[in-house]
């Protein structure tokens, strides 16, 4: 077999492996599909009056809602890598990675199986989540391609997350700090402009929303679905997903492979 | 590097490996015919995990030649693992899938295909006593179930050579005696195995060759017959009431020591009825009444005891089993 078919074939294999273990391990799995949507019942219900109110002439509660949709599938998005996180660092303290590496397969397949697995456990809770929402009245005025594109970028997105999310997983020294470290993403999130605007915030916080990852991605995603202005967005949002992406998998793969050295025991 | 003979089985000369200023194995040479049995036998900290990693390509040799299976670990290591079998000491099985969803997965892992995955992956369910917990998932299997299931999955691809890292550490002794009988029936099949142990009998049991290590160096090797023939032959110990029968019994009993402190009288004897009878009847005739007596046959911790001047466990004798038991 090639290089490249070797790393198919087993990639293809972890994959299946990675599935499983999201239908075996149901609590995480409900756990990071049920949270986004809790928080979005919460934001639209609890916060949504008030908030949706300052949204201008045609606020609102659903106008609000509209607007927080994109946050929304951040949320999940943060919340997947979490899981992803846990995974790998269940993979890396066991015993099970010791004979992956006795074994004649690709050696990347293991975490390529973690991401292309949590890639699609991604996808499917956006998918959910944008049902809830349009149960809930979310008014899109997108089209099939400014939908794609929304899609595509939220994919984008995950796929540097889930890197950064493995490698966080690889660095961690035991299962509970590999599910921790994942959080600062989600304080991440409510540092950007996912759930408010970010012209009501303080100047200082206000400087570092707009630069920072998930405001480009939220205001892309929204402006593709709602019609709202993307302006430079998309470009910004996309950089920065090749950009975490390619450090994160760096470091990834460097931290997979320096482990095998050490470890004296 | 060396050059080392190309045949089948298990060939290393002149192994280094140190952690920091810890060294682990200090130019360790080992060999192993096709279809042996080599047994890694030393306390913990003896450097048998290390070697273990060392020869399954997972962690590198400071310095010396290593060829398993006719492969070298440096230059081919994928030609190594894929003639190998692992099973370390701590359990490699994948916890969130059934039993034979995990041979399953090593079937694909090793490409064997589909259909001869499938039936490869029955066959070792059957052979291992699992076919019944096929379909559970591996929070319901007992120790030795997950151990016998770690051992298939090593078997999957049917391997020339296999490790095997303490492989019945923390085993009832039941399912160490199905494990010992699985390990000697791999042999037979031409399957070259390096157990590594802290079980003497286990050693005595299993293995054509036995390496004793300790702290990284090879202190004594050979067959365990030539092993235990280097030692003292065995012993009965009498223990007495008082200082007086001892006394007594030591005078009798020529070319005996008394311990007066214990109480306790060591005479050379091998062990069999007949000679215990005879010393007996000899000690009643004499009106010296015994409490009680042991008898001890000479075993592996004796040539522990004789190369390295400690027990292998550091505990005394009569406990290293239980002690052992109680290891994980």
């Amino acid at each position: 077999m090639t290089t490249l078919a070797l790393t198919v074939s087993d990639s293809r294999t972890m994959l299946r492996r990675s599935l499983k273990h999201q239908l075996r391990y149901p609590s995480m799995t409900v756990m990071l599909v049920g949270l986004p949507i809790v928080l979005l019942l919460l934001f639209v219900y609890v916060f949504g009056g008030q908030l949706g109110a300052s949204l201008g002439a045609h606020g609102g509660r659903g106008a609000y809602l509209d607007y927080v949709v994109p946050g929304v599938l951040l949320i999940a998005v943060a919340s997947v890598v979490q899981g992803t996180s846990i995974m790998v660092a269940m993979d890396m303290t066991g015993g099970i990675i010791d004979r992956f590496r006795t074994m004649a397969i690709a050696r990347a397949s293991v975490l390529i199986g973690h991401v292309l697995g949590s890639l699609i456990q991604t996808l499917a809770a956006v998918a959910i989540l944008i049902g809830v929402a349009f149960g809930l009245g979310f008014h899109a005025s997108a089209g099939p391609l400014a939908w794609l594109a929304a899609i595509g970028i939220l994919a984008l997105f995950a796929v540097a997350l889930i890197w950064l999310a493995v490698a966080l997983g690889l660095a961690a020294k035991s299962v509970e700090t590999a599910s921790n470290t994942p959080m600062v993403l989600l304080l991440l999130l409510f540092l950007s402009s996912g759930f408010v605007a970010t012209a009501t915030m303080p100047t200082g916080l206000r400087q570092f929303a707009e630069y920072q990852p998930f405001t480009a991605v939220a205001d892309s995603v929204r402006g593709l679905l709602t019609g709202a202005t993307i302006g430079d967005h998309a470009i910004i949002a996309i950089a920065w997903s090749i950009g975490i992406s390619v450090v994160a998998y760096l470091w990834a793969i460097r931290l997979y492979n320096r482990r095998r050295a050490a470890e004296p025991r | 590097m060396t050059n080392l003979p190309a045949a089948t089985g298990i060939a290393t000369r002149n192994v280094r490996k140190s952690f920091a200023d810890h060294v682990a194995l200090d130019n360790v040479s080992l060999a192993a015919d096709e279809g042996t049995i080599l047994a890694l036998l030393g306390p913990n900290g003896a450097g048998k995990t290390t070697m273990v990693r060392i020869l399954s390509t997972l962690i590198p040799a400071d310095s010396g030649s290593i060829r398993v299976a006719g492969h070298d670990v440096v230059t081919d290591a994928d030609g190594v693992r894929a003639v190998i079998g692992v099973t370390g000491q701590f359990s490699a099985v994948d916890n969130l899938l059934t039993g034979a969803e995990n041979l399953q997965l090593m079937a694909d892992l090793r490409h064997l295909g589909r259909r001869a995955g499938r039936r490869r992956v029955t066959e070792l369910l059957d052979q291992f006593d699992l076919a019944d917990a096929a379909h559970k998932l591996l929070s319901t299997y007992s120790g030795g179930m997950r151990r016998r299931l770690d051992l298939a999955m090593t078997l999957v691809n049917q391997p020339a050579v296999i490790f095997l890292d303490e492989p019945t550490a923390g085993l009832d002794p039941r399912s160490r005696r199905t494990m010992w009988q699985i390990i000697r029936e791999l042999t037979s099949a031409g399957v070259t195995i390096l157990l590594t142990t802290q079980y003497l009998d286990e050693a005595d049991q299993l293995a054509d060759r036995i390496v004793v290590l300790d702290h990284g160096r090879i202190v004594a090797e050979g067959t365990p017959a030539e092993l235990k023939g280097r030692v003292p032959g065995g012993h009965v110990r009498l223990y007495f009431a008082d200082v007086h029968d001892l006394r007594s019994a030591a005078g009798l009993l020529s070319a005996a020591a008394p311990d007066e402190d214990q109480l306790v009288l060591q005479v050379p004897a091998y062990g069999t009825v007949d000679s215990v009878r005879d010393l007996l009847n000899k000690l009643h005739e004499a009106r010296i009444s015994v409490e009680r007596l042991s008898i001890h046959t000479p075993d592996l911790d004796d040539v522990f005891l004789a190369v390295t001047g400690s027990h292998v466990s550091g505990q005394p004798h009569q406990d290293r089993t239980l002690q052992g038991a109680q290891q994980r």
